[in-house]
């Protein structure tokens, strides 16, 4: 108990052995790394894996030609609910790219170095979530050819400027400068890397590609010391930009008066249950990636019982904040307050609250097992749960909020109809698209970090090595 | 036009196999009397910096510039939309409602701060350099992966070619090569 007791302190400091497996060199690392991109080749079930995923991504772009060709109305948004599916899978998205900037950068702060390894895995699922999620939005425009004029810019108009006190307009600042920053993280990130794949590319076009991408690293000592420092502002710019990204967000819905929309909890509430949903699908990418690649030495269990016990955490605050809502309501002394709630519980959708509690409530609580947040598979299907969970919650927000706000004589019902299923489903193919490109493109996870974790990689201090 | 005469060489180029024989060696170059050189690492050694006295960088400073920068634009973007050029009366609520511009403004300020920020790193670092003379030493390639190089540059006022051979050999190094220009 004591050794156990021992070995659990020197994890979190010293020791590497549980973030990184045992034996490894700094060629060893470099070499395993870069010969998933370089060596091995095209694999066959990568190829059957990227061909669904692309024949998803087809069945996106003909949803969304057939969308430009008839107009919204094709969707089952009404005049009662009339942000439906595009808003529930827009916040969705958005809140599963959380993970990726929260491990980047919050960790980075933090000193986690455990998240070395699926830093960059996670950076990209981001960008790719962002991609997607923002696809949303502008196609509810109605006209999405007219998007431009949600941004400031001079016009024969005379009105140059989007109406600023509205939170909408506000999602599209944080969202852009989130999908813009998230992008020049990863590829700052990226450089050393890169230029490692042109370094050990073998033949000129993938040479000569990287070295283009690379920009010409050639890590020098100077340069090094330069990266650093910015690498680390960006991690402490984008901290505070994540949070406030899903803040916004919540401001869609808490700055309106519609009960169920209109409580001030709404930011903590959405921010914790972006992360909860992000690392859900970190989990749930990363366990099929590191059994496919062998990758057990770099993605250890001891990742994923971390990414359990965040998950673990959050999902508690998110099922708190579900609590709220309903005390809340109760608290308010307010009769739509109060009819929200029972509407939410026992109305047309309540089926749905129910099962969303299920998902997010009771299926993170067997993450307090040790034995569960160490078992792959295990974790596989509760990241699966919670996904589902995630949906259902903005489903519940959205849709049950609207359908029967304050006079009864306009209530009304929603369903989403074949095209908003086809759009949805269409942008996991667009994002199971991107991510496939990037496992066989890219190094998915960082080389030069993860060097840096081998003990050879230390040099003492001066003082200390003369001491020695 | 005739090109500027340059040196025939580049510089001299060691070659150490780990990182403590490269900070040492860095630290006796330095205690030479050597300014010209660098060293080349597959991943950031924090020690390097302290061994060839590289402390100072002006990144921290440009990107607080910027973000500052940012700040004014969104704020003033906003109180200039709301008051001057298009005021808008909706419901009798106040034009000035400065607690509704600070998320654009918080959000111009990450977004100046971080591009100034990335392109003031790869513009100090004079990248992108898609040639460099030291790419021609076949061994160089081994930077990025398990190698650790120190290069005495030709422009340094102290730099002789037999010279700074001779010293770095004193060093220890794996390999030494002369790079031409």
């Amino acid at each position: 108990m004591a050794a156990q007791n021992d070995q659990d302190k020197s994890m979190g400091t010293k020791s590497l052995v549980p973030i990184i497996g045992p034996g490894h060199t700094f060629a060893s690392v470099n070499d395993k790394i870069s010969a998933i991109v370089l060596l091995r080749g095209t694999s066959f079930g990568w190829v059957v894996g990227f061909g669904i995923a692309f024949m998803i991504f087809m069945m996106m772009l003909m949803s969304i030609s057939y969308l430009l060709f008839r107009g919204v109305g094709i969707w089952g948004i009404n005049n009662r609910v009339d942000w439906g599916f595009d808003i529930i899978n827009f916040v969705w998205w958005i809140g599963i790219g959380h993970a990726g900037t929260l491990i980047s950068a919050i960790l980075l702060l933090l000193h986690q170095k455990w998240r070395t390894s699926i830093n960059r895995f996670a950076e990209a699922m981001t960008l790719f979530a962002v991609a997607c999620a923002g696809l949303f939005p502008v196609l509810h425009l109605g006209r999405p050819w007219y998007a431009y004029f949600l941004f400031p810019y001079p016009n024969t108009l005379g009105m140059y400027f989007p109406q600023f006190r509205s939170p909408l307009e506000w999602d599209v600042f944080a969202v852009s400068t989130y999908a813009s920053v998230s992008l020049v993280f990863w590829y700052v990130g990226l450089i050393p890397d890169l230029a490692t794949l042109r370094d050990r590319a073998k033949s000129w076009i993938p040479k000569t590609i990287y070295g283009i991408f690379s920009l010409g690293w050639r890590g020098s000592a100077r340069h090094w010391h330069r990266y650093e420092t910015i690498y680390l502002l960006l991690a402490g710019l984008s901290t505070p930009l994540v949070l406030s990204v899903h803040s916004i967000i919540s401001f869609d819905f808490s700055v309106s008066l519609l009960p169920g929309w209109h409580a001030t909890f709404f930011p903590p509430y959405f921010v914790a249950g972006a992360v909860f949903a992000g690392f859900a699908m970190v989990m749930t990418l990363a366990i099929p990636v590191r059994w496919v690649y062998g990758l057990e030495d770099f993605i250890t269990d001891k990742h994923l019982e971390n990414m359990g016990k965040i998950t673990l955490v959050t999902g508690n605050i998110v099922f708190y904040s579900y609590l709220m809502e309903l005390f809340y309501g109760w608290y308010s002394a307010n009769e739509y307050e109060q009819f929200m709630v029972h509407n939410r519980l026992f109305g047309p959708y309540g089926y749905m609250l129910w099962a969303l509690y299920f998902c997010n409530g009771v299926m993170p609580q067997f993450l307090w097992s040790k034995k569960i947040r160490t078992n792959s598979i295990w974790l596989f299907v509760i990241s699966m749960f919670i996904s589902v969970g995630m949906w259902l919650e903005r489903y519940v927000i959205i849709v049950v909020s609207l359908h029967r706000t304050f006079l009864p004589s306009a209530w009304g019902t929603y369903s989403g109809t074949f095209w908003d299923w086809s759009l949805y489903i269409g942008t996991m193919g667009f994002f199971l698209t991107l991510l496939f490109l990037f496992i066989r493109l890219l190094p998915m996870i960082s080389i030069s970090e993860m060097q840096m974790l081998l003990p050879e990689a230390q040099v003492p201090h001066k003082e200390e090595a003369h001491e020695a | 036009m005739k090109p500027k005469a340059r040196s025939l060489h580049y510089g001299v180029l060691a070659e150490f196999d780990t990182p403590q024989q490269l900070v040492d060696a860095a630290r006796a170059t330095h205690d030479a009397g050597f300014r010209k050189y660098d060293a080349y690492t597959p991943f950031p050694i924090e020690e390097l910096a302290d061994a060839m006295h590289d402390h100072q960088n002006p990144i921290a400073k440009i990107v607080l510039l910027a973000g500052f920068t940012g700040a004014c634009i969104g704020f003033g973007m906003q109180t200039f939309a709301n008051l001057v050029h298009y005021p808008m009366n909706i419901a009798g609520r106040p034009n000035f409602a400065w607690p509704m511009f600070i998320p654009v403004t918080f959000e111009c300020i990450v977004a100046f701060a971080a591009f100034t920020g990335v392109l003031s790193m790869l513009a100090l670092n004079g990248l992108p350099t898609p040639y460099h003379p030291l790419f021609n030493c076949p061994n160089f390639s081994q930077a990025t992966r398990n190698k650790f190089f120190l290069c005495i540059e030709a422009t340094d006022p102290k730099f002789e070619l037999a010279e700074t051979r001779k010293f770095l050999e004193q060093l220890n190094p794996r390999e030494i090569s002369d790079v031409e220009n």
